[in-house]
């Protein structure tokens, strides 16, 4: 809503308050105002002038050579304006005048004929395009009513017009009317609101012989009320309407169509004016439009209308879709001479389908959509009839051909002082309160501390205690209101478990060397299928689809964290950085049925991907590039501090390198995976060598132990001891670790590979792992025989399972 | 004998002295206090002397033997000492060669700036809830007091799934879902941290998917100064004590009355600058009273319970603190973004 402040003061004095005191304290009391725009930008020494005559240039086609007169001289003014004739009044800027631009007008000579000013278009006097009417670009401006010659054109042109841009919020339709905006600046302002002349001087010709209404639809349309307006001329309409209009966005037209469109703005009632003559019958039928039904409208698009759609018709034919748009058969045109004028209460619910089913959003039916005030209906249709009689020479017929089912009651609600000051935390006296209502405008019976207080129509938003609590603080002014703390329990706050562990898993992680991502959750249909654990991939029936995504970019929600962060290392490649680590926390989303019906299942996944090298060369350090070892290393270290013991299994999985990828178990508890993506999908990616994980943090934190423990200090040695075994390379380190723990005796606490070896000195196929076992007695320190005998019972065993021998 | 002794000492001192090298060192160890040394011979050839003699030569020749262990050994530390410092002038770095990088990641902006926010309000003695990113209409829109056809559900354009279930668009839902877990059965003190999504096209401004925090605080007798006092701890602590709040009457379904929270603009300190757009405020946050439908449709009687809700974004308030030009650069991970934030 842009609101002129010149026509703001019709309604209520602004005196004393700049544009931009006004736009800080409504803002301030509620409606934002998002800025202070001008009509014009500002010039000096501009007058109305009257062409006495216009003749050619001697000397150029194009241009004319005016006598002006400016009321206290003639001035000669060469024009090149299209539209420039004799007769016509005119805004002149004479020498000295100051346009905007700092433009100065002087006395010049055009093809050597003198010229003493400038006849000025709307332009040129520095209004904002965006007020233009849509011709005015094409010439000079030309006043069409009684103007005085020699007099400033600032105040007939508006220039000076200071427009307030609110940014409504959609409990405000009150605001959408010039009137609605007078009582919230009166009530904010605390000073009289001054309604619009509504009286209107009829003929004993009566509207009800000429129109009948029928009402089909009784529930989309409880009012429906028409004027009949004959002897109309059709023609400009007055300046300061066209003015009002422009300050507010709305290109003025004609008079009649003007009339219409000021009073919607004027009231937040639409109106709509058919041609009389071209309607087609005596009687209006409001109905459902039935299916396939169609309507040629203002704009000269054929729509097809639904039974969801509700139509004014002459009995036969639509002539108007209800509060949207009107049909241009009945349109009123320049030979007009008789108007049946409508003003109507439609359900907000029904112009909405009809605006958003034909995607014409109009300055109609965006205030039908929010309900407009009922008390408000026929006074507006009044309102225009007195202007058409005033401005288009209409004739007025006596009475209103009307359906009326409107329910025109005012809410009342009943506040008490204690109640509002509980609630606002203030002490605020009854009769401070008294005050606000007053201001508001809201009728009242104070009844002690209680108030009986009837709410009037135009506040549709207001319909309970809560609603009155927020008109008494936003007078009151928020910036009254006290600051305190809350009195109630006073518990103190903590992570969750699950909250706290998230945040030491980030923080590890970081540590590790890897930096967080944020990546989207939704991905397109084919990456949402991508990279899916194994656990994951056997309870999915589907992936979750939007029912009408923005783009297939992001169009289904992802079982996986791993294609995005892939997309995240290709976007970083793409930018020259080669060197990548990166984990996200997130949640991943699982179809519970092939049809999505109910919310997917929502698990918190724990993911990495690591790709080019980890160490960088540097004059002391040899580079390194990252292997499925670096990543399996940040894990270890990970369950080693989550107190679980994992076990890593080769497994086949589709995008995944086919022999460096493992499947991760905890208690035989399928939780994740980790390996090398698969060249293909790493090419897909424009990636190189890519390493990725992928865990199930939700089983993660439920397993957790957390209960506190100590586990003493040692205080007898361990002994270690080391053995390298040769053995077929088929042989995992995973088999002949299980074996040695299970042959070790009791004391054996610990088996762990430190190296591996193949080539040089062994057959081939045969590897040797060199791995180290420690033994350890809480109680006291062990024996070398104690050791000895477990060494051998392991040899012999190592040998028996996997034909494992001792590298000399 | 005497004489002879003194002699010793005299000339194994100086060549002690004399000597350049702990191997000269030694040479003189051996030679005077070796099993073959010409001490060990007096002391061997004692037998010979008359009796009375033989404990003063005996005293005599062991406190020369001492002597000259004793000069050996200062000398072999001064010499040790000498080689010792030849050897460290070898050992000489390049102190100003780089150091050995370390590879250590850090954290996401909104990670930070959201974690920060819990910790505040957990200090306020908030709990940190969680909820569904996908949810139903219920708890999206009609708990909150959105039915269909309201006309504030425009402000929401969202992503449907079906008709019931869509990504949720805010995180209030986990209000409703709160309160209804207790049933009106205690207060609700919570906070709500969480991913939301609107259909927005992507551009500097905009993104399809963002952050917010949601807080709700549901009590018997709270009242509007309590908001206006805890998000005033709350934005002090966060921006910064000097920074001024202000409370603006707005709209949202939820609240009644409703409030936009704006706050001083840092750059001109109130006067107005492009920043703030000239008002001297930067909205930050939206609020209000909880409304009593969305109370009661949770099972809280609004007769006796009332409370405040407020609900912040995150992406926005970086973009605030930190002159973040761009809203997708929180999802596209640039790693020369995200480092910025690393440092302390
Ligand atoms: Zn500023």
């Amino acid at each position: 809503m842009q609101v002129s402040l010149n026509w703001l003061k019709k309604y209520v004095d602004l005196d004393g308050y700049t544009p931009d005191e006004l736009a800080s304290l409504i803002t301030k009391a509620g409606i934002e105002v998002d800025g202070v725009a001008y009509f014009a930008e500002k010039s000096t020494g501009v007058v109305v002038g009257s062409i006495e005559s216009c003749e050619q240039h001697p000397n150029a086609d194009k241009l004319k050579l005016c006598q002006v007169d400016v009321g206290d001289e003639t001035l000669q003014i060469v024009c090149g304006a299209p539209n420039v004739a004799a007769g016509q009044k005119v805004a002149v800027a004479k020498p000295g005048a100051v346009l905007p631009g700092n433009f100065k007008i002087k006395k010049t000579k055009l093809r050597g004929e003198e010229s003493q000013g400038m006849i000025c278009s709307l332009d040129e006097l520095g209004v904002k395009e965006a007020y233009l009417p849509k011709d005015a670009a094409d010439g000079i401006h030309v006043f069409s009513d009684q103007v005085e010659v020699g007099a400033d054109v600032t105040d007939y042109l508006n220039l000076d017009d200071a427009i307030l841009e609110f940014d409504l919020t959609p409990n405000r339709a009150d605001a959408l009317s010039m009137i609605g905006v007078a009582y919230e600046v009166a009530a904010i302002l605390g000073r009289d609101v001054r309604l619009p002349e509504e009286s209107v001087e009829t003929i004993a010709e009566k509207a009800t012989d000429h129109v009948t209404i029928k009402v089909e639809a009784r529930e989309d349309n409880p009012y429906y009320g028409a004027f009949v307006i004959k002897d109309i001329k059709v023609g400009p309409a007055p300046q300061w309407m066209q003015n009002h209009l422009m300050a507010a966005g709305i290109r003025p037209i004609n008079n009649v169509v003007d009339i219409t469109n000021f009073v919607l703005l004027e009231y937040g009632q639409p109106l709509h004016a058919f041609d009389f003559d071209k309607f087609g019958s005596d009687q209006v039928v409001v109905r459902r439009a039935t299916d396939q039904e169609k309507i040629v409208t203002l704009d000269d698009v054929e729509r097809t209308l639904t039974t969801d759609h509700l139509v004014i018709t002459n009995g036969t034919v639509p002539t108007a879709i209800a509060g949207v748009m009107g049909g241009a058969d009945s349109e009123v045109s320049d030979e007009t001479t008789t108007v049946l004028l409508e003003t109507a209460y439609f359900d907000p619910k029904r112009v909405r389908i009809g605006s958003k089913d034909h995607q014409l959003r109009s300055e109609s039916s965006s205030r039908f959509e929010k309900g407009v005030d009922p008390n408000r209906v026929r006074k507006a249709g009044q309102r225009a009839a007195r202007l058409l009689a005033e401005y288009a020479n209409g004739t007025v017929l006596s009475g209103i051909s009307e359906f009326d089912e409107l329910d025109r009651s005012e809410k009342q609600i009943t506040v008490t002082v204690e109640r509002i000051n509980n609630r606002l935390g203030t002490e605020i006296e009854a009769s401070e309160i008294a005050v606000i209502f007053e201001k508001l405008r809201f009728q009242f019976v104070q009844d002690g501390d209680t108030f009986h207080i009837t709410v009037p129509t135009r506040r549709q938003d207001i319909s309970i205690f809560e609603d009155i609590l927020e008109e008494v603080a936003r007078i009151y002014g928020y910036d009254h209101l006290p600051y305190t703390l809350p009195e109630g329990s006073q518990q103190a706050g903590q992570l969750t478990k699950n909250q706290q562990l998230k945040r030491y898993v980030k923080q590890y992680m970081e540590g590790a060397g890897l930096m967080e991502a944020i990546t989207y959750s939704l991905t397109t249909d084919d990456r949402a299928k991508l990279l899916i654990s194994p656990e994951v991939e056997a309870v999915s029936k589907s992936a979750v689809r939007l029912s009408r995504p923005m783009t297939e970019e992001h169009s289904t929600l992802r079982q996986s964290l791993l294609p995005e962060m892939l997309h995240t290392l290709s976007y970083n490649v793409a930018r020259k950085e080669q060197n990548l680590g990166y984990y996200e926390i997130g949640n991943i989303f699982i179809g519970k049925e092939e049809v999505v019906k109910t919310q997917p299942k929502e698990k918190l996944r724990l993911s990495g991907a690591i790709t080019g090298k980890w160490l960088t060369h540097e004059w002391q350090q040899e580079a390194k590039s990252v292997d499925f070892y670096l990543a399996k290393g940040i894990l270890d270290e990970l369950f080693t501090r989550l107190k679980v013991t994992p076990t890593y299994k080769q497994i086949e999985m589709k995008q995944m390198h086919p022999g460096r990828t493992a499947q991760i178990f905890i208690d035989d508890v399928a939780i994740g995976f980790i390996g090398q993506v698969h060249p293909l999908v790493e090419k897909d990616f424009d990636l190189k060598e890519t390493y990725v994980f992928d865990l199930d943090l939700d089983h993660l934190f439920a397993i957790h132990d957390d209960e506190p423990s100590f586990t003493k200090i040692p205080r007898y040695p361990s002994i270690k001891r080391d053995v390298a075994l040769i053995v077929d390379e088929s042989v995992t380190a995973a088999d002949l670790e299980a074996t040695i723990i299970e042959a070790g005796g009791e004391w054996l606490q610990n088996v762990h590979v430190f190296d591996v070896y193949q080539g040089e000195h062994l057959e081939e196929s045969k590897k040797s792992l060199a791995l180290s076992l420690l033994y350890f007695n809480p109680e006291r320190t062990l024996k070398d025989e104690e050791v000895e005998a477990s060494y051998e019972v392991i040899l012999e065993k190592v040998k028996a399972e996997h034909d494992a021998v001792l590298r000399a | 004998m005497k004489e002879k002794l003194t002699a010793l000492q005299n000339e194994a001192l100086e060549q002690v002295e004399q000597a350049q090298s702990l191997a000269d060192v030694e040479k003189v160890r051996v030679a005077y206090l070796g099993k073959k040394g010409p001490i060990t011979e007096v002391l061997r050839g004692m037998g010979k002397l008359a009796p009375e003699e033989r404990p003063v030569i005996g005293e005599l020749a062991n406190k020369v033997r001492a002597a000259i262990a004793d000069a050996i050994e200062t000398e072999k530390r001064i010499l040790e000492e000498a080689a010792l410092n030849e050897q460290l002038k070898t050992e000489t770095i390049d102190v100003t060669l780089p150091g050995r990088p370390v590879q250590v990641g850090g954290p996401h902006l909104l990670t930070q700036l959201i974690e920060e926010i819990e910790d505040l309000f957990i200090g306020m003695g908030f709990e940190v809830r969680e909820g569904p990113e996908v949810e139903t209409d219920y708890y999206n829109f009609e708990a909150l007091n959105i039915p269909k056809d309201h006309p504030a559900r425009d402000m929401q354009d969202s992503f449907y799934i079906t008709e019931e279930l869509l990504l949720r668009t805010h995180t209030s839902p986990v209000q409703a879902r709160t309160m209804g877990e207790y049933q009106g059965s205690k207060p609700v003190k919570m906070i709500c941290p969480g991913k939301v999504y609107r259909r927005d096209s992507d551009d500097a401004t905009h993104s399809h998917q963002f952050t917010q925090v949601e807080g709700l605080y549901v009590d018997k007798n709270v009242r509007m100064s309590d908001l206006k006092g805890v998000l005033n701890q709350f934005a002090k602590q966060f921006f910064g004590p000097e920074r001024e709040i202000r409370l603006r009457p707005s709209f949202f379904p939820f609240t009644e009355p409703s409030v936009e929270m704006d706050i001083s603009c840092k750059v001109c300190k109130g006067k107005g600058c492009s920043v703030c757009k000239q008002t001297g405020w930067i909205e930050i946050l939206g609020g209000g009273m909880v409304h009593p439908k969305v109370l009661e449709m949770a099972g809280y009687d609004p007769e006796v319970y009332s409370g405040f809700a407020f609900g912040m974004g995150p992406d926005r308030i970086a973009i605030l603190k930190y002159g973040v030009d761009d809203i997708r650069h929180f999802y596209t991970n640039d790693r020369r973004f995200l480092e910025q934030y690393h440092e302390a």
